[in-house]
């Protein structure tokens, strides 16, 4: 059954072999093919004698060219940091008013603050600052640690309710769930919350109270003064010392509306943000002070 | 079917169905959390489904003597249905973890659905489910061809590939579950791994006793394609997979490897799976239905040997290319890389001598959708294989790495190699074996050849430009020498193409859809005796083979 065939169409002779009629030729290799092998083995060779390859018990070659990835990285990253701080020193000799008045140097915060600030807090904040629901916006002018470069600088250094030592800490009492306050009281204070940045509010007609609205804001006043004024203040205008947000404005870190609000007021809040020191330099920590409170003058 | 089994074959499966069950109900007995205990349960299902098939048919009479002249099939048209059942479902899932990456709200909120979930369900869906079903049926008729032989035994290819199929099942449902030992493609469990080696090593025993019956003198290269496959993915296996459970009675295990020891280790499975999974398999697959349906002799045998053995010789060296500028030490990423370089000669060897293989039969290529998706499969794997060897050069790889580049060429490769000689494979075989005058509609293969083509370049296309945006925008620095691009950034930029590379995946399983149907109507046609190609159905004698 072993018998040569010449294949008309290319002219090769079969090898002799059949299997369920899948024939094959004893076409030569082409010249192009052994072609491609030397050149694809001679790069391999040449890459061995320059580059480290292969192993020698507990060592290995090294390569003519002396290449360690290691010593390499580290090197370019030392230089990259060094023309960056050559870039950027400016930032960091000059104190905060001097920067913000200069243009060149707040081009230079724009450009770096950016992709810092993407980087790194706009998966809370956003990517404009404008906040979202548990993340204050810092888009606006309203600031619950103050709005001094160096308090925010501060904030970004210690963090809110972070682990560092000098970290910043601001705790929301759950009145409602701790029974500090009934839930009649929870809700006549939701209605003077509400009332105090000029909303009529909807639920005054609560059902667990039967007060009718006149009652419910002296009520809600009265509570307000003895439970909240502490950290809020008696005008409720907030605190930058206690972190507590100013409560007559219409700006809601967890949201507008009396659901939330009586939320807010029964569980409690505790909202937290990392301290930066151990990631970010303090020029980098700079660079986002600054680009930071120029995200507030883009608003205005 | 089970009738067909011999009387003995009929009893000692079903003391392996029993055995099966018994194992099932260990697990659940020693089962110290809920999910071995389901597991247990799957696998305690299968085993008494199977005990009673099995126990059912235990007195029917022993079978037709006369079967032993033919070989036997069975098996094969079920490896075939359930491939393309996998084919279904592991695309969708792949379109939905494509629509997550531009949707990332699709997961509606709940823990199975998270995307850490379902990307292996997708990649266990299309690589084992589809792949592994589609090479374990295809080695079947391949072997049994060539060796002109039939089987060894009946019960065993049964074996296989109902073990097969449940160890698939126990991962993808361990993936919802959150069952994972984070291996990429190696995701299952030690029990599920333990119960893949039985599997295997029958699979490989099947295929050596095969072969060992053949009348042919020689091994034809199909064969030897798909025993690479089957005893290197068993080597592969089992290393990667060492490992010591929590306790036996936890799905928990630790791997017996740990630091960059255990990242080449992985690597060198995850690469040597797409070499012998999804390279070496499916050459053996090309190497039979191309030159079958194209009616042409292989170009070159002597290109046949040099790329087979450059293949396996060079390939196995190749994983570290997917750890360079890593913690593992350079010299390993330079073999890793060289090796590579060297690997496309013998990568493209087999494509050419596929390609050169259809001269003569252009005409057909034209004409013919089935031979169509065979030649484009050769064509997109030396486009991949290319890509790979390129990739593995340091220098592009600082900038492929990690992006979507490195996705692309991949499914350049599963899309457009892959599955495309498997649905060509299939087209050709599934006529044969159903002895059908041919597929239900032409039209159809046609029509999924058209929308397996477009959704394969849309895909391909999309994760090119995604890809080396996302590199660029990565090494970009501005005059201070910082970066000049967020991480953020470069995701909004990836956003169009990620919808784009959705609509390819669609568009693809669309085709696997159409597929599906025209296989199953075509099983459902009428058989026709004469339109059995002479030798496929019964095994030919030595004297009328020779004539």
């Amino acid at each position: 059954m072993h018998k040569d065939e010449r294949d008309p169409h290319t002219g090769y002779k079969t090898t002799g072999h059949e299997w369920n009629g899948i024939k094959e030729l004893n076409t030569p290799i082409p010249r192009a093919i052994l072609l491609f092998i030397i050149v694809t083995h001679l790069f391999a060779l040449g890459y061995w004698i320059f580059m480290p390859a292969w192993p020698l018990g507990d060592t290995y070659t090294k390569g003519l060219l002396g290449a360690d990835q290691k010593k390499r990285v580290e090197k370019e990253v030392a230089e990259a940091a060094m023309s960056r701080q050559a870039a950027l020193e400016a930032i960091e000799r000059q104190d905060y008013n001097t920067i913000v008045n200069d243009l060149h140097l707040m081009a230079l915060v724009r450009e770096n603050g950016k992709t810092l600030f993407r980087d790194n807090c706009s998966a809370c904040h956003g990517a404009q600052g404008q906040g979202q629901s548990g993340f204050p916006s810092l888009a606006d002018n309203d600031w619950l640690w103050g709005n001094s470069p160096e308090q925010i600088a501060k904030t970004i250094r210690v963090g809110v309710n972070a682990d560092h030592p000098e970290s910043r800490s601001s705790e929301m009492l759950a009145f409602g769930r701790d029974q500090l306050l009934q839930r009649g009281d929870v809700l006549d204070l939701v209605s003077y919350i509400e009332s105090l940045s000029g909303k009529v509010p909807k639920n005054a007609d609560s059902a667990d109270s039967a007060d009718s609205d006149g009652i419910a804001l002296p009520k809600g006043q009265s509570i307000f003064a003895e439970n909240c004024a502490t950290c809020h203040g008696a005008d409720a205008k907030g605190s930058t010392e206690t972190g507590a947000p100013d409560l007559t404005d219409d700006i809601w870190i967890y949201g507008a509306g009396s659901d939330t609000i009586f939320h807010t007021i029964w569980d409690g809040r505790k909202g937290v943000m990392p301290s930066w020191d151990g990631r970010l330099t303090p020029l980098q920590q700079k660079i986002l002070t600054l680009y930071v409170l120029g995200l507030n003058e883009e608003e205005q | 079917m089970i009738q067909q089994l011999t009387k003995f074959e009929r009893r000692f499966g079903l003391v392996i169905s029993v055995l099966v069950a018994g194992a099932g109900l260990t697990l659940i007995g020693m089962s110290e959390d809920g999910l071995l205990a389901i597991h247990g349960t799957i696998i305690l299902a299968a085993g008494f489904i199977a005990a009673l098939l099995t126990g059912g048919t235990i007195h029917e009479p022993e079978p037709d003597a006369k079967r032993l002249e033919s070989y036997y099939d069975d098996p094969i048209k079920f490896g075939i249905i359930v491939s393309m059942i996998w084919a279904v479902f592991g695309m969708f899932m792949g379109v939905w973890v494509a629509t997550l990456l531009a949707y990332p709200e699709w997961t509606f909120d709940a823990a199975w659905s998270s995307f850490g979930r379902l990307r292996p369900v997708h990649t266990t869906g299309v690589i084992f489910g589809f792949g592994g079903n589609a090479l374990i049926a295809t080695s079947f008729h391949v072997m049994q061809r060539t060796s002109r032989a039939r089987m060894a035994d009946q019960l065993s290819p049964w074996f296989v590939l109902l073990g097969y199929n449940l160890f698939c099942i126990l991962a993808v449902s361990g993936y919802f579950m959150g069952i994972t030992q984070s291996k990429e493609y190696a995701e299952p469990e030690w029990y599920a791994d333990i119960w893949l080696v039985i599997v295997w090593v029958a699979y490989f025993a099947l295929y050596m006793r095969t072969l060992a019956r053949r009348r042919e003198p020689h091994i034809y290269v199909a064969n030897w394609y798909y025993l690479a496959f089957i005893l290197v993915v068993a080597v592969l296996h089992i290393v990667n997979n060492l490992a010591v459970p929590v306790s036996f009675g936890h799905i928990k295990s630790y791997s017996a490897f740990s630091g960059v020891q255990d990242a080449m280790t992985q690597w060198w499975y995850g690469h040597n799976a797409v070499a012998f999974f999804l390279t070496a398999g499916f050459l053996g697959m090309l190497y039979y239905y191309l030159p079958k349906r194209a009616g042409r002799p292989i170009y070159s045998y002597r290109m046949s040997i040099i790329g087979f053995w450059g293949i396996t010789f060079f390939y196995m060296w190749a994983g570290s290319h997917h750890l360079h500028f890593t913690a593992l030490p350079q010299w390993v990423q330079t073999l890793g890389m060289t090796f590579s370089v060297m690997l496309l000669v013998p990568s493209w060897i087999a494509a050419a001598n596929a390609l050169l293989t259809l001269n003569g039969a252009w005409g057909k290529v034209r004409d013919d959708a089935t031979l169509r998706f065979m030649f484009l499969a050769a064509v997109f794997y030396g486009l991949s294989t290319f890509e790979g060897s390129f990739m593995a050069i340091r220098s592009v790889n600082a900038l492929s790495h990690y992006t979507d580049w490195t996705v692309g060429p991949v499914h350049a490769g599963a899309l457009g190699w892959v599955a495309l000689i498997t649905f060509g494979s299939f087209y050709a075989l599934v006529p044969w074996l159903w002895k059908r005058e041919g597929m239900y509609s032409s039209k159809l293969v046609e029509v999924h050849f058209w929308l397996a083509l477009s959704g394969t370049l849309v895909y391909v296309f999309a994760m090119w430009n995604s890809g080396v945006i996302q590199g660029l925008m990565w090494r970009t620095y501005n005059e201070s020498g910082a970066l000049a691009y967020s991480f953020n950034e470069s995701m909004v930029a990836m956003h169009p193409y990620y919808i784009a590379r959705a609509i390819g995946g669609l568009l693809f399983l669309a085709g696997a859809v159409v597929g599906f149907y025209n296989i199953w109507k075509t099983t459902k046609m009428d058989t026709v005796q004469s339109s059995v190609p002479s030798g496929d159905g019964l095994i030919a004698d030595d004297a009328s083979h020779s004539r």
